[in-house]
């Protein structure tokens, strides 16, 4: 189900002397299936537009509309946009309270007003999705490492069988080799289970790999809404805003600038490594003819 | 939603009373309630008010901010002012079925509701005009004899600044939890008492754990500073006497000798005048 942004805007302590615009007229359109990346620096409004989506705040002024219907509406239901669009925070920390993982996982569906049979296996079916062995099930959550954590509170989550997941910086954190578990993990899931989903973030270099779109905020505005290519083309725009292209993108800049026939608009390593290769090829296959 | 709550209602403003060194107003602020209980009728109070008045008006803080604070006590207010109005025995004024207004009554329950009325008030000039952390450093400063009887005031006083440095740090974070909480479709408010009074656990064990987590980095961070409590310790901000804290305190000694002559003389001088 779409979620459309009709013009939003959301300002802190209106009326008063310190209010601050954090999002400023914002339209956009999430359509079914899609991987976006929202990125934007510290401050950009990226976690504030987020949490609009499942109705925690309120638009000072615009519409949201999920499925064609206002969320700002009195009579919406507000439970059945929370289990539709799900919404992992960046700290696990904040949302684990239960004595094991599996009793964790199953407060979203029990919220729901679920059978217990129905709450057990939708609890079991996310605990797989995100790749959590059996024998954690019915340890503490608060003894799991980071990257363990995050994998428990994202199947809070998606046991409530979301058609929209978003996770909020779902890397902050980790260590390298923890970030690209959860990164592919999401990926896989995505490709298993065919959900939109949202990765909010302010590295270009976590993004740049798995997503399809990517919105990049700035002062609360939304700056570039496109495929990665067409974004990162603006490298140099991204800059001026403390973000950047991935490492990946510049290394073939410089091989251009350099005088190497390599294309610019490479954003992942693979199809780096495919571009070098084929001009070696191409290199090659001049040397011969000569 | 949690956000409108504030504790410590400290006004910022620019004002002698703002000014003036912790220890003179929290020893002003002790000093004007026992002398709100020493004086006594009339004219006792009037001078208190004029005291008062003239407080708020040095101090630059609206007058609304003060009667703020006498919302949380109408109630109690209200219970003693008819309590005493209704049964105290004495000579009857007004009777009203079986309970009866007396004139001690009447009196009692005008100088209760002056004397509570004027305690919150001056209580709350002290606290609006000085933030929490320069009330703890005078009360430390204050109650240092006590360490002769081996009171541990540095370490109260420290206990005291950490508690308040932290009420808005974990009231951010109880936003925080409850946000995460209401994602996966957590319910605060429908159901019985019971039911919401369980409806908390899931905010409140992971508030406890990292009010816990902040608490062990905290004594981590001093520990690792070397902190070692009050011996010895020395302050940034050490707190001196200036001319204008001992013009105060000329002040409120006037005015506690003035409350008391009033209240005994002016009546004797009044009778002596209509006599």
């Amino acid at each position: 189900m779409p979620i459309i942004l009709d013009k939003v805007s959301h300002i802190y302590g209106e009326d008063t002397a310190m209010a601050v615009k954090a999002l400023d007229n914002i339209s956009l359109v999430i359509p079914d299936g899609q991987f976006i990346g929202l990125i934007g620096h510290t401050g950009s409004g990226k976690s504030t537009l987020v949490q609009h989506l499942n109705g925690l705040m309120r638009a000072t002024s615009g519409n949201i509309y999920f499925n064609g219907e206002d969320i700002d509406a009195d009579d919406f239901d507000k439970k059945m946009l929370r289990s539709k669009v799900g919404l992992v925070f960046q700290y696990p920390e904040h949302q684990l309270f239960e004595t094991d993982v599996f009793a964790d996982v199953c407060f979203g569906p029990k919220n729901l007003g679920l059978s217990k049979k129905e709450i057990e296996l939708r609890a079991y079916e996310a605990l797989k999705l995100v790749g959590l062995e059996d024998d954690y099930f019915y340890q503490s959550p608060f003894d799991l490492s980071g990257g363990q954590k995050r994998r428990v509170a994202i199947a809070g989550v998606l046991a409530m069988k979301p058609e929209v997941l978003i996770l909020d910086e779902p890397t902050a954190g980790l260590d390298p080799k923890g970030r690209d578990e959860i990164l592919d993990q999401i990926s896989k899931l995505k490709r298993e289970t065919g959900i939109t989903v949202l990765l909010v973030s302010h590295s270009m270099d976590d993004v740049a790999k798995y997503v399809d779109r990517i919105i990049v905020m700035n002062q609360g505005c939304v700056m570039f809404d496109d495929a990665p290519r067409e974004v990162f083309k603006h490298y140099e725009e991204l800059e001026t805003i403390g973000l950047a292209a991935p490492q990946v993108t510049y290394i073939m800049k410089h091989l251009r600038d350099h005088g190497y026939d390599v294309s610019d608009e490479i954003t992942t390593i693979e199809e780096a490594r495919e571009e070098i290769k084929s001009f070696f090829a191409r290199f090659a296959a001049a040397r011969k003819e000569r | 939603m949690l956000r409108e709550i504030t504790l410590g209602q400290y006004y910022q403003a620019d004002s002698v009373i703002h000014r003036l060194d912790p220890r003179v107003k929290l020893g002003t602020t002790v000093l004007f309630i026992i002398s709100l209980f020493v004086f006594d009728g009339i004219w006792g109070y009037a001078v208190a008010a004029l005291f008062l008045a003239l407080v708020i008006k040095l101090s630059k803080v609206p007058f609304r901010f003060m009667i703020k604070g006498m919302r949380s006590i109408v109630f109690l207010l209200s219970i003693t002012v008819i309590f005493n109005l209704f049964l105290t025995p004495g000579e009857p004024l007004v009777q009203i079925w079986k309970f009866g207004i007396t004139k001690e009554g009447l009196r009692l329950a005008v100088l209760l509701a002056i004397r509570l009325g004027f305690l919150i008030i001056g209580s709350s000039v002290m606290t609006l005009t000085t933030t929490p952390n320069q009330l703890t450093d005078g009360l430390e400063k204050m109650l240092k004899p006590l360490n002769r009887i081996k009171v541990p005031v540095h370490e109260i006083a420290m206990m005291m600044s950490i508690a308040l440095r932290f009420i808005p740090i974990l009231m951010e974070e109880t936003d925080k939890i409850m946000k995460a909480q209401l994602a996966r479709c957590a319910d605060f408010e429908s159901g019985n008492l019971i039911r919401k009074a369980k409806s908390l656990v899931p905010l409140l064990v992971p508030l406890f754990i990292s009010a816990f987590r902040r608490a062990n980095d905290l004594a981590m961070a001093m520990e690792a500073r070397c902190y070692r409590g009050g011996e010895h310790r020395t302050k940034m901000k050490p707190l001196h006497y200036a001319g204008r804290d001992y013009i105060a305190y000329i002040i409120v000694v006037c005015y506690l000798v003035g409350g008391i002559a009033a209240g005994k003389l002016i009546p004797v001088l009044l009778s002596n005048i209509l006599a």
